[in-house]
């Protein structure tokens, strides 16, 4: 039985560690949705690392595409590729952009970056399984920021248009884009009453970090239409000097951060 | 004379935006697998309508949003399918430019794009104009642009497009346009020009339904002693660079024309070719000139910016008496 938060404080330190070296990259929105994203690779999702491309397997979007570095180490972790290729993040020619590449990265089922386009490639990936009669089911992890763009609302009708209950979204719900709180910025609560009105069954999750609570809200999907489980985060979770703060939507730490913020994961350059 | 056009007999109208839909009810009727996607905008009279009724669950609608369209369109063939999506043309390039250069393109996917009411042919003015789009699909790697100039080309580029690999652009222009070809009995090839009319004097590079008022400029400017070659340039990505610079030192005379912009379209994509092959010769773009459009008839727009036969022989004749 694999220990999930082992795991997931594997994966921060992966985050870290890449954006440390790369000097680059979205430190508070990847370790967010640490918890998501390790229960899906870990437990939920039908993959297989060693045939990324297999068409049985479920799918993963990730529309907040600069999280990548929470993708890479996962999907480093799970075995998709060695964990010594994250030092490679943001460098010319690594498989491991800025943002993800399905081209070139193994287990990457949909590029990304421009927010909003992912949530519409995830539904077109499940009308694909309903037409072909699979099994597999799709997964998509969206940021709360994100919601903001007006392709998300034009997919979410769509999604329950054709009843794509073979699609579950992710909102990683943790209240804070590059310029602020999203609720100063522009606000888009309430998103729960929103995905409603789109005809979706809306899973509430209180806390964003804790394996049964979203275990037990992915036991709540409807079959119909489509699920969204909106978690509340915290962005930079794990990390103390980036916790709920904004300024580390972006920004890269130092040699010192860097330190400190692995030996809070207990880990080591 | 390379292949049989229309040129010298009577005129048959026949229209590229219902010829797509009906090579699609073909297809699906030989059983090809595809799926369709759509906007909003395919009347149920028309073939493309009938194959959304014949074929309800490989056909969606999604609704006047095209943006998640193509965004939609590129997740289904993510997924493995053969995607056609028609997208009324002047609510594509700019409304879903983001779909077309980040799903679409940077993913290499087996989506079809079929622009209809491309250039001005919508009428309506310049907000249902779409004189940019192959401006922008130039500059994204990846897309194949094509731009049929008759009903019989279109189908046969819906049907050549089964067996092409990545992404591809079918743009459509005007409807109830006369054919160019006068048959279905010539070779085509995707990323190959068709010289249409031999010319030793002028070389006119078009492409689209414009490529019949290019003959008929010829024709008119035979009167004149002039020797006026056409070439039928249906791809505009890959460009066909050799057959550009071929035809254009043949004749040292060389006038692109399009239903699009003047700027960054099948004019610009010629004059950098031959600009960069050293060609010395008289050059000219025909198209929409920098301004949003007159607004009018499609006909009389062409008219009004000389982008059909009076016009072309107009601008023909001046370039010669220089």
């Amino acid at each position: 039985m694999v220990d999930l938060k082992v795991i997931a404080t594997n994966i921060r330190q992966g985050i870290i560690k890449q954006i440390s070296n790369a000097a680059s990259g979205h430190p508070g929105g990847s370790l967010s949705g640490v918890e998501i994203l390790t229960l899906l690779y870990f437990e939920v999702m039908k993959v297989d690392p060693k045939n990324p491309k297999d068409p049985k397997s479920d799918r993963f979007v990730l529309s907040k595409g600069h999280a990548s570095p929470l993708l890479y180490a996962t999907l480093a972790e799970r075995g998709y590729f060695d964990k010594s290729e994250l030092l490679t993040f943001r460098m010319i020619n690594s498989k491991l952009q800025g943002h993800p590449d399905m081209k070139h990265t193994p287990g990457v089922d949909m590029s990304t970056g421009s927010l909003g386009q992912g949530l519409s490639a995830a539904v077109g990936m499940a009308m694909a399984g309903k037409l072909d009669k699979k099994d597999s089911k799709v997964y998509a992890l969206l940021g709360d920021g994100e919601l903001q763009e007006g392709i998300i609302w034009e997919a979410a009708m769509s999604a329950s248009h054709y009843n794509l209950d073979n699609l579950v979204a992710f909102v990683d719900y943790n209240g804070l884009q590059i310029d602020g709180r999203c609720c100063d910025v522009m606000g888009s609560d309430p998103i729960d009453a929103k995905f409603e009105a789109f005809n979706w069954n809306v899973i509430s999750i209180s806390n964003g970090h804790d394996f049964d609570e979203i275990r037990e809200g992915l036991s709540n999907i409807v079959k119909g239409k489509p699920n969204v489980l909106i978690c509340k985060t915290i962005k930079g979770k794990g990390v103390s000097f980036m916790e709920d703060q904004v300024g580390w939507h972006g920004s890269a730490p130092n040699e010192e951060q860097t330190k400190q913020a692995l030996a809070e994961l207990g880990g080591t350059l | 004379m390379a292949v049989q056009t229309t040129f010298d007999f009577d005129q048959m109208l026949s229209s590229a935006k219902e010829a797509y839909g009906e090579e699609l009810l073909k297809m699906a009727e030989e059983g090809f697998d595809f799926v369709f996607t759509y906007s909003d905008n395919v009347a149920p009279s028309t073939a493309a309508g009938k194959l959304t009724q014949n074929y309800p669950e490989r056909c969606f609608n999604f609704g006047i949003a095209e943006p998640n369209q193509v965004g939609a369109s590129a997740g289904l063939a993510l997924a493995g399918e053969i995607v056609f999506a028609q997208v009324f043309g002047p609510f594509l390039p700019l409304r879903a430019a983001d779909q077309i250069h980040t799903d679409i393109a940077y993913n290499d996917v087996n989506v079809r794009l079929i622009g209809t009411h491309s250039g001005v042919t919508a009428g309506g003015g310049p907000t249902h104009n779409d004189i940019a789009d192959l401006a922008l699909y130039r500059a994204i790697p990846n897309l194949t642009v094509v731009v049929p100039a008759d009903a019989g080309q279109c189908r046969k580029i819906i049907r050549a497009s089964m067996e092409y690999d990545g992404p591809m652009i079918i743009r459509i222009d005007r409807a109830g346009s006369p054919n160019v070809y006068a048959d279905d009995n010539y070779e085509f090839t995707i990323g190959k020009a068709i010289e249409t009319i031999e010319g030793t004097d002028v070389t006119i590079i078009s492409t689209g339904s414009c490529i019949y008022e290019c003959m008929m400029a010829s024709k008119e400017l035979q009167k004149d002693g002039l020797s006026v070659g056409v070439i039928d340039m249906h791809t505009i990505k890959p460009l066909d660079k050799n057959a550009i610079v071929k035809y254009s030192n043949k004749t040292g005379v060389v006038v692109t024309v399009e239903d699009h912009s003047i700027n960054g379209g099948l004019g610009g994509a010629v004059a950098e070719t031959l600009c960069e092959a050293g060609f010395c010769g008289k050059f000219k773009r025909i198209g929409m000139p920098d301004e949003f459009a007159v607004l009018g008839d499609p006909d009389e727009v062409y008219k009004y910016y000389g982008v059909e036969r009076v016009g072309i022989a107009k601008t023909i004749r001046k370039m010669m008496s220089k």
